[in-house]
């Protein structure tokens, strides 16, 4: 069974790095917002620092949004999501590994990018640690979460649109948790507290999505 | 031993077949004949498991595939409509990927055979987008050339889009797998001529 998992992230990556330009828009995308808002604000290093934990996290969420609906459309419309269905391991496993290649090639460039995008927004060096930390948490969490929606959404006419009213909701525990923990530190109490949310939250999503995303593709070929 | 069971699809509120049962045996090659949009797809989906039928069931040596699931896949060789190849990776790749997802893990010697025996040498390394839709079908239908293993070859309209000699290719390969023990399961407008002792046919025209 592992074998199979492998052979479906090699396939992910690999597809990701002939497609290289797809990533990049997402990052690119993700470094475009963060820089706005410093610009459109103007140079008021207080204000800036309040804003950044929240600006950076709703920008690492509308970018992780972007490329969902590529996670399964792509092998819907060719006949291999018939053929992962017909797969000699459990779906939920392939998800998971469908998923895992998501996050390596949207999450985690996020996570490296973010400390130093933070650094526009004048934010303490001893914080950006904690801001790498809890994108590091909240990233497999948006790409596991979303793929239920963009599994939902599969085959929909302007599913896109709905993809984001659907996941952009469920994003929201992320959000809060994620930018607090940023507050919390900042603010001296220390973000133990956030992160052991963060992880509750990732494993939830863990045990729970690939559930959820392995019926909603079962219904989608139906 | 696949058999059918009172089997019914509907689509909509039109009912595409109802009460529809065979059995295969090893050895057996089971014909599904109909017109465009009698139901062979669905059928054959519904025989994948990709399909729930609202009535009856499917079963696989007297079990439920519904509740053997991956047991039922590991046996399993679909070829459908779509031609399930990736456009960024190459007809190699393409056929690793596919054999890796039924649990096998094919060489590079077999898997350039099994692409040889389809004409497609010389462009194994290219990106499937380069090649022509015959070319595509045959680079999916290069997957049967390493399935022996595998008993059930579920095979949607196999020679959409190829020529003679790849659909002689097609032919031998389930005769083949027919004379092994194997069963075979196809759907096809085009007369065939498939070397089968046994064989089963279905006429979903009503």
């Amino acid at each position: 069974m592992s074998a199979i998992l492998r052979a479906l992230l090699y396939r992910d990556l690999l597809l990701a790095w002939r497609r290289r330009s797809d990533v990049a828009t997402t990052v690119l995308f993700f470094v475009i917002v963060v820089s706005l808002f410093p610009l459109g604000v103007g140079p008021e290093p207080g204000l800036l620092r309040t804003i950044a934990p929240g600006v950076i996290w709703v920008a690492a969420l509308l970018a992780s949004m972007l490329a969902l609906t590529r996670m399964f459309e792509s092998d819907h419309a060719d006949g291999t999501l018939d053929q992962m269905l017909l797969a000699a391991a459990p779906l939920g496993m392939l998800v998971i590994a469908r998923a895992f290649a998501h996050w390596l090639v949207t999450g985690l460039p996020l996570v490296v990018l973010a400390p130093v995008l933070a650094l526009q927004f004048d934010l303490p060096a001893g914080l950006l640690p904690t801001l790498a930390g809890s994108l590091l948490l909240g990233t497999p969490v948006l790409s596991l979460v979303g793929a239920i929606g963009a599994a939902l959404t599969l085959g929909l006419r302007g599913g896109g649109i709905l993809l984001a009213l659907l996941v952009l909701p469920l994003y929201v525990p992320a959000l809060i948790i994620g930018a607090g923990a940023l507050d919390a530190a900042a603010s001296g109490q220390g973000a133990q507290a956030h992160f052991l949310l963060l992880t509750a939250l990732l494993v939830l999503a863990g045990a729970f999505a690939p559930w959820a995303i392995s019926a909603a593709l079962r219904i989608s070929a139906e | 031993m696949l058999e059918a069971h009172e089997l019914e699809a509907t689509r909509g509120d039109a009912t595409l077949f109802t009460g529809l049962g065979f059995t295969l045996r090893p050895g057996t090659l089971l014909r599904v004949t109909g017109a465009n949009g009698s139901g062979k797809t669905s059928l054959l989906r519904a025989l994948c498991g990709l399909l729930l039928p609202s009535a009856g069931e499917v079963r696989w040596n007297g079990e439920n595939i519904r509740a053997l699931r991956e047991e039922y896949w590991k046996c399993l060789a679909y070829v459908g409509h779509a031609n399930a190849l990736k456009d960024d990776l190459t007809a190699e790749e393409n056929l690793k990927v596919a054999c890796a997802l039924s649990g096998r893990s094919v060489s590079a010697a077999q898997s350039r055979l099994a692409l040889e025996s389809f004409g497609l040498v010389g462009r194994s390394h290219l990106a499937a987008r380069a090649l022509s839709q015959g070319q595509r079908r045959r680079a999916a239908l290069a997957r049967l050339a390493v399935s022996e293993a595998l008993p059930l070859w579920i095979l949607d309209e196999p020679f959409a889009a190829l020529d003679a000699k790849a659909v002689e290719q097609v032919q031998s390969l389930a005769g083949e797998h027919l004379a092994r023990g194997g069963m075979v399961v196809l759907t096809s407008h085009q007369e065939m001529n498939v070397a089968a002792t046994s064989v089963t046919d279905v006429n979903l025209d009503r």
